[in-house]
Order: structure tokens, then C-alpha cells, then sequence
């Protein structure tokens, strides 16, 4: 079934108070809608860019009830994720897995969407990939040389921080200033902390949507440090953010025979 | 004339293994190097990954962490969750072009006083020879900290 025709469906019955998609933006651009009428849920398209998930776990949309939401692999591994962190219940969402041409499927329970992913290998964009091997293959100087030149263009407008689905603490350690962890302004120390603890915090947490990357108004491949932080997590403890509603997150257990080389 | 380079190294140690080793090498009368800063913490679980970043924009040359080896933890598993944090974080460091050479973990038991004189000694010599940690200290002057 279409996206427009199941959204319509869906309010109609007042099965969901909302459904949450895309609509034409200008210049052929897509920009997040809110259908919460049928008539609205004509204008519905589902083929933007943007993680939708990072909608749902705000108070304005909790309040609205059940809200359906267009959702392609990338967004299912973030409600996943919301729901093994407690942020959002199984019944408070209600994912419509989009495919390529344009067809949604209903799947009403956690399972469900495991199941659905689980069909559908996980990987990283090829240009991603690409930059990030190149990055791998340089010498630690070339790097550090890279990423300066990158983090010199940052404002610190936090659009990464606010794009990102997993990024919904009430009160973010960035708007800390008692005591204050890293530097307000955007100078080198400041945007290299900055982007460090971020990537930290997603670790093993990330669901790598590249959101961060795609939000960031001055190009940086933010994306990219928090696709590392997960990969190796994914690399050294075989735990992938997203893949269940079941907590599974990293950093807050252990095995005590985890292997590392550089301990002496 | 301008004096030889002589590291600053930062040590954060967990006050249960490695502070007490530490204490041990000083009442063993075990001579070391004296470019090493203690810093003791409760335990290497303790240890926010921050406070690496911050030990180098404060001007540390090198950093040393150290803690109870595992199964000794006095909290049962600081030292494990420790342990994946590192794992991943040095990872990200060397990612983000920061020299990771420059960071030292290390298990010394509350006995082993012997082994920390050792590394303390070891991390210095290598310290000294990469030479001050320009790169970050050229980022923390830009910072207005």
C-alpha cells in the first residue's frame, strides 16, 4: 500500500494521531510533516533524507498520542534503540517500513521490526565508506592534519547534536557550564572536545543514519566519528546499536575476558 | 640558553592498586623519574575519557592510567567498564589524529611497586624522546581557556 493511502487510512480509523513523513519542500527539496488529517496525509511523500526518529522522543509529539511514522532501516534501528534506552514504548509508534518504490508495511511490534531489518544488510554508504578507509590508510599526522582543517569550519550550532535521534537528554552535558566540560566557543580546542565527547556518547549507541553529517551547514563528515566509535564497538564487542528493543549497550557491561593489545 | 625538554607526564591511578604500588615504590626507596604528576581517582572507572583530553590542553606531554589488574577491582568492575571505554576511545583518538603513542595503560598492583618505578621510567625515556606534544599544545594556545 502507499505511503499517502495507509497515512489516510490510519487517521480515518484514529488509529494514530499522527503520521510523520515528508512533504515537498522548495526547490524540489523534502522537509518533515506532521500529517495529522487526511487531508493533510495527501501531501505526505516518503522519500526525504532526514531521520524522523529524532521527532518522536520530543515532549510536543508524546503528547499527540500514537503517531505512524515513514520509516526506512536507518529510522527503525533509531526506534529500536529508543525503546532498549526506555525512551519511547512499542505502542507509542508505529512504524511503516517504506521499501524502495514507495510501499509501506505496518509492523506493530518490536519483533516485527527486528524481523524486517534483519532481512537487509546493515553497511555504511559507499562514499563514507571510501573517505573513511582513505582516512584509515593515512598517517596519524595527515589525519590530525585533516580533521583540524574540517573542525576549523565548526560554529558549534549543535545542529548535529540536535539531528541526532539518540541525542535526547532533557540536559545535554554541552549546555553544562557547572562545571563546564568543554569550551562554549567554536575555537579548535572547543570544536575538537566538542565532537570528541559527542562521538563518545553515541558509541555503541550510534545507528548510523549519518544525520549528524547531513545536518552540519558548513559540511563537515561528522558522521564519520561517531561511524567509527560504533564500528569498533561492532569490531571488539560484536554489539550493533539498533539491531533490538532489548538493551544491549556496550559502555555499561563488560566480559572479563575482553581483548585489547595495548594494556601493559 | 634554553634548558633540555623535559616531558610533563600526567598519571591518573585508582587510589585502591596503583596509588598504594605507587606508595610502595616510595617506601621500597625504588628512585624514579620525577616528570610524572599522580593524580589519584577511585578507581579507573572514574577515569572520564575527558579528562585524557584535558590533561593534554593543560600542557601534559604524556599520560599514564593505571589501575588494578582485572579481577583485583576493589568496586568488582571499574577496571572492566575502564577497559571498553579505552577500547574504543583510543581507537577514536587515533581516528582523530591524536597521538595515542603518547597515552600509557597499565595494570600495577598495590604490589608492585617495582613495576611501577619501571613504567614511569619507560614512559619518560619514550616521552622525552618523542619531544613536547606540539600539535596539541598549538590547539590549546588558540583555545581561550
Amino acid at each position: 500500500m502507499e505511503l499517502r493511502e495507509k497515512a489516510k487510512q490510519l487517521l480515518e480509523s484514529g488509529d494514530v494521531k499522527a503520521v510523520l513523513g515528508f512533504e515537498p519542500g522548495t526547490h524540489g527539496a523534502r522537509r518533515p510533516a506532521f500529517a495529522r488529517s487526511a487531508a493533510r496525509a495527501e501531501r505526505l511523500v516518503h522519500d526525504g533524507e532526514q531521520n524522523l526518529a529524532s521527532y518522536v522522543t520530543r515532549k510536543e509529539v508524546k503528547r499527540m498520542g500514537r503517531v505512524a511514522v515513514a520509516a526506512k532501516a536507518p529510522v527503525l534501528r533509531a526506534l529500536l534503540q529508543l525503546m532498549a534506552e526506555r525512551q519511547i514504548k512499542e505502542q507509542d509508534v508505529l512504524p511503516l517500513a517504506v521499501d524502495a518504490a514507495g510501499q509501506v508495511k505496518e509492523l506493530a511490534t518490536a519483533q516485527e521490526m527486528e524481523e524486517h531489518l534483519a532481512l537487509e544488510a546493515q553497511a555504511i554508504p559507499p562514499a563514507d565508506r571510501e573517505l573513511m578507509d582513505r582516512l584509515n590508510g593515512m598517517t596519524r599526522q595527515e589525519r590530525w592534519a585533516f580533521w583540524q582543517k574540517e573542525l576549523s569550519r565548526c560554529i558549534k550550532c549543535y545542529a548535529c547534536r540536535n539531528s541526532c535521534p539518540m541525542c535526547y537528554c532533557d540536559h545535554c552535558t554541552m549546555d553544562c557550564n557547572r562545571p563546564q566540560w568543554v569550551p562554549v566557543p567554536s575555537h579548535a580546542l572547543g570544536n575538537l572536545e566538542y565532537h570528541m565527547v559527542r562521538a563518545m556518547h553515541l558509541a555503541g549507541r550510534c545507528v548510523e543514519c549519518g544525520d549528524c553529517g547531513r545536518a552540519c551547514p558548513v559540511g563537515i563528515p561528522i558522521h564519520l566519528l561517531t561511524f567509527n566509535a560504533e564500528e569498533s564497538v561492532h569490531a571488539q564487542f560484536g554489539q550493533k546499536a539498533g539491531a533490538s528493543s532489548k538493551l544491549d549497550y556496550a559502555l555499561s557491561t563488560f566480559r572479563p575476558d575482553d581483548k585489547e593489545t595495548f594494556i601493559r | 640558553m634554553t634548558e633540555p625538554f623535559e616531558p610533563k607526564i600526567t598519571a591518573f591511578v585508582c587510589n585502591w592498586c596503583t596509588y598504594a604500588g605507587a606508595d610502595l615504590t616510595g617506601t621500597s626507596r625504588i628512585k624514579y623519574q620525577s616528570n610524572v604528576r599522580v593524580l589519584r581517582l577511585p578507581c579507573t572507572g572514574r577515569i572520564d575519557f575527558m579528562l585524557l583530553a584535558k590533561a593534554f590542553a593543560r600542557g601534559a606531554d604524556g599520560i599514564i592510567i593505571s589501575g588494578c589488574h582485572p579481577n583485583d577491582c576493589h568496586y568488582t568492575s571499574g577496571n572492566y567498564h575502564a577497559r571498553r571505554r579505552w577500547m574504543i576511545y583510543r581507537n577514536l583518538m587515533d581516528f582523530m589524529g591524536i597521538d595515542t603513542q603518547r597515552i600509557t595503560f597499565s595494570w600495577v598492583s598495590a604490589a608492585e611497586g617495582a613495576k611501577w618505578a619501571e613504567l614511569v621510567n619507560e614512559v619518560t625515556t619514550s616521552i622525552r624522546a618523542m619531544g613536547p606534544y606540539a600539535e596539541y599544545k598549538e590547539l590549546a594556545a588558540a583555545g581561550v581557556e
